[in-house]
């Protein structure tokens, strides 16, 4: 398993269309993806509806750990699409 | 039948007469009941017909919503959809199924539960109404477990009619057609809800918030809506009916009249002329402004640029607003008011201390000088985008000398700094200060030399001078605009400022104020800022009034002890002249 760290930096946090991107995203490798906030919270990373439910803001620590045999890849494209803020601006 | 008047709240204005169509949308869950363990089975093949034909029902739904609205109004049907499929939901339905033995309507109702709960607590408005698309979904999964409670398709109505319900929902708005649509009464909601917000966008005539609403009210009822007074009038007797329609009559008639009114100057019979702007805070003001014949801004607030973002606006952010507001008005004047928060206006970010007395506390112009950076960025700012129009600068809640003082200092060092870095701005600039405390109205003769204007902000005006909340309802009878006290702060203000040859505007709500408008014209007021839509209707008051008969009310009026008394001259005044 890896874990992976970042924050949230687009403006709107987690709204729909961001968690859906990512969630698109996560759902493409085998890999299981666990998202966690900074209070410990979790969903699954495959969930636009569990994303959204923990309440992402811009500026909020987003813990990713990701287990399975393309998790370096996952782990990578997932972090690069956070921090290119969804492709919003 | 009688008459019957539901009390709620009017957030869409218009009056609208019309039959009734109730939706009834059977929110209800059927079973809540659980299941025996040999039925589970059973239970989840019905749980996942009912979600499959749901979906295909939504992907018909969305393309005709892409067809009708665009691709922004079918994403919000989109997301919903993809919450079938979701790893959150569908599986943690089933989950309540086999593990808790829940009928299939119990484990959906519960889970849908979960998610409107977390969202409604979120910080976020977007968030919050978040809720509202789960709980969509939820209705509609429900109502395809039971497929004998065929669900409403708003699309069929085709005839004028009121509408009623318990509650619409996202999906449910989307699908009316403004044209039959006369008028909205629900029974949930508040004056931010989606259905509030859509009604009056779309100039939908809309009460909210009535208890029990369903069952007061049915099919083919008879209605009035009145969006003004925030009721709505069941089955209402022959003369009701015709008070209503003479109003509907009435107001058309008015405001063709007004409307005639828009491009024209506002001039007294006997040749004054007063300046007529609008009261705006943001871009989309400004283009109604124009719209409604503003001859400027009379005042840009410019708390909205600092609430609608997480962290203080840049210098760049704050130059574009202003920019884009300045060339929308192209050469008209443009008074930017600077930052005027605290009081019922809060920042998060700042994370200023709770006050016990926010409005006599840490606000305005009071934080900005103790943020002297936060005040130095908008100033650049707000100089800058001077280069590309006729701005003029506003300073709120002066109640100083000193302070005004410190502030000129300020705005003289970011116009040295500006010079320095050959960066362009207005270097005659006027400067003004907002007359809101009672201090310096009374002590206005030591500031009419230092500033080149005056603004009257009379609803702070009011709340100071009258020491009264303007939010509590048990002191409101003192919140009175037409208090002898107030006129007279109004009237010296005046006499002092024109007596040095300088400039006197209004621009709280007493400017929109139509029963005012004898006394500004008496006092020789160069403008009345307010907002846009009140323009018209003030612009043609003005035009059917002369300045010498003003006077002679006005001397009539300064004799007055009550503000009652003041406010009954003004309306026999008006109703003499029939524009009252």
């Amino acid at each position: 398993m890896i874990k992976k760290e970042t924050t949230i930096k687009n403006k709107e946090g987690f709204h729909i269309r961001p968690a859906q991107i990512f969630s698109n995203a996560a759902s493409k490798f085998e890999s299981d993806v666990v998202v966690l906030n900074k209070d410990g919270n979790s969903t699954n990373g495959k969930s636009t509806l569990g994303l959204m439910a923990l309440g992402f803001e811009t500026g909020s620590k987003i813990i990713l750990e990701i287990s399975g045999k393309d998790e370096i890849e996952a782990g990578n494209e997932l972090i690069n699409i956070i921090d290119n803020k969804f492709g919003e601006d | 039948m009688l008459e019957k008047i539901l009390y709620g709240i009017g957030v869409s204005s218009g009056i609208s007469i019309g039959k009734v169509f109730v939706v009834d949308k059977n929110e209800e869950y059927y079973e809540y009941k659980n299941i025996s363990s040999d039925k589970v089975s059973n239970e989840l093949k019905r749980l996942n017909k009912a979600r499959e034909k749901c979906a295909a029902d939504l992907d018909k739904l969305i393309e005709k919503v892409k067809v009708e609205f665009g691709d922004e109004k079918a994403f919000i049907i989109e997301g919903q959809k993809s919450f079938l499929t979701d790893p959150s939901f569908y599986p943690e339905i089933e989950g309540y199924i086999k593990k808790d033995f829940f009928s299939a309507e119990k484990a959906l109702k519960k889970v849908v539960e979960k998610f409107v709960d977390i969202f409604e607590k979120m910080n976020s408005d977007y968030m919050k109404e978040r809720a509202s698309d789960i709980k969509d979904i939820g209705n509609r999964f429900s109502n395809y477990l039971n497929p004998d409670n065929k669900i409403f398709d708003l699309k069929s109505i085709k005839e004028k009619v009121i509408l009623v319900a318990d509650d619409l929902l996202p999906s449910d708005t989307v699908q009316l057609e403004r044209k039959y649509i006369l008028g909205l009464v629900i029974a949930k909601g508040g004056k931010t809800s989606h259905t509030s917000i859509f009604a009056s966008s779309m100039g939908i005539p809309a009460v909210i918030s009535i208890n029990n609403l369903c069952n007061l009210i049915k099919n083919n009822d008879n209605v009035i809506v009145d969006g003004d007074k925030g009721i709505c009038i069941i089955n209402p007797e022959k003369t009701t009916l015709e008070k209503y329609k003479q109003r509907l009559e009435n107001k058309k008639t008015e405001v063709d009249l007004y409307n005639k009114y828009k491009k024209e100057k506002a001039i007294t019979k006997d040749g004054l002329y007063i300046k007529i702007a609008a009261n705006i805070g943001s871009l989309d003001e400004a283009i109604q402004a124009n719209e409604n014949g503003a001859e400027g801004i009379g005042l840009l607030r410019t708390e909205q640029v600092y609430m609608s973002s997480k962290k203080l606006p840049d210098e760049e952010i704050q130059l574009h607003t202003y920019k884009g507001i300045v060339d929308k008005m192209s050469s008209q004047s443009v008074i930017i008011r600077t930052l005027d928060i605290g009081g019922d206006k809060e920042l998060p970010y700042l994370e200023n201390e709770k006050e016990l007395n926010p409005f006599l506390g840490y606000r305005a112009i009071r934080l900005c000088l103790g943020h002297e950076e936060i005040f130095i960025t908008q100033l650049r700012a707000i100089l800058r985008a001077s280069a590309f129009g006729k701005i003029k600068l506003l300073i709120p809640m002066i109640s100083c000398f000193d302070e005004l003082k410190k502030t000129k200092d300020l705005i003289e060092k970011v116009k040295k700094q500006l010079s320095e870095e050959k960066i362009a701005f207005d270097k005659e600039i006027k400067l003004g200060m907002m007359i809101e405390i009672p201090s310096t109205a009374i002590m206005i003769e030591n500031y009419v030399k230092e500033v080149d204007f005056f603004s009257i902000g009379t609803n702070d005006l009011v709340q100071y001078t009258m020491a009264v909340d303007r939010i509590n309802d048990k002191v409101s009878y003192l919140y009175d605009n037409f208090h002898p006290a107030i006129i007279n702060l109004i009237k010296k203000v005046t006499e002092v400022a024109h007596s040095h040859g300088k400039f006197v505007g209004i621009c709280g709500s007493m400017a929109g104020e139509y029963l005012a408008i004898p006394i500004f014209i008496a006092l020789g007021i160069d403008e009345l800022s307010m907002t846009a839509n009140s323009i018209p209707k003030i612009k043609y008051t003005i035009n059917q009034l002369s300045r010498k008969d003003c006077i002679l009310l006005l001397n009539k009026i300064l004799k007055c002890q009550m503000g009652l008394d003041i406010k009954s001259n003004l309306q026999n005044f008006l109703l003499e002249r029939k524009l009252y």
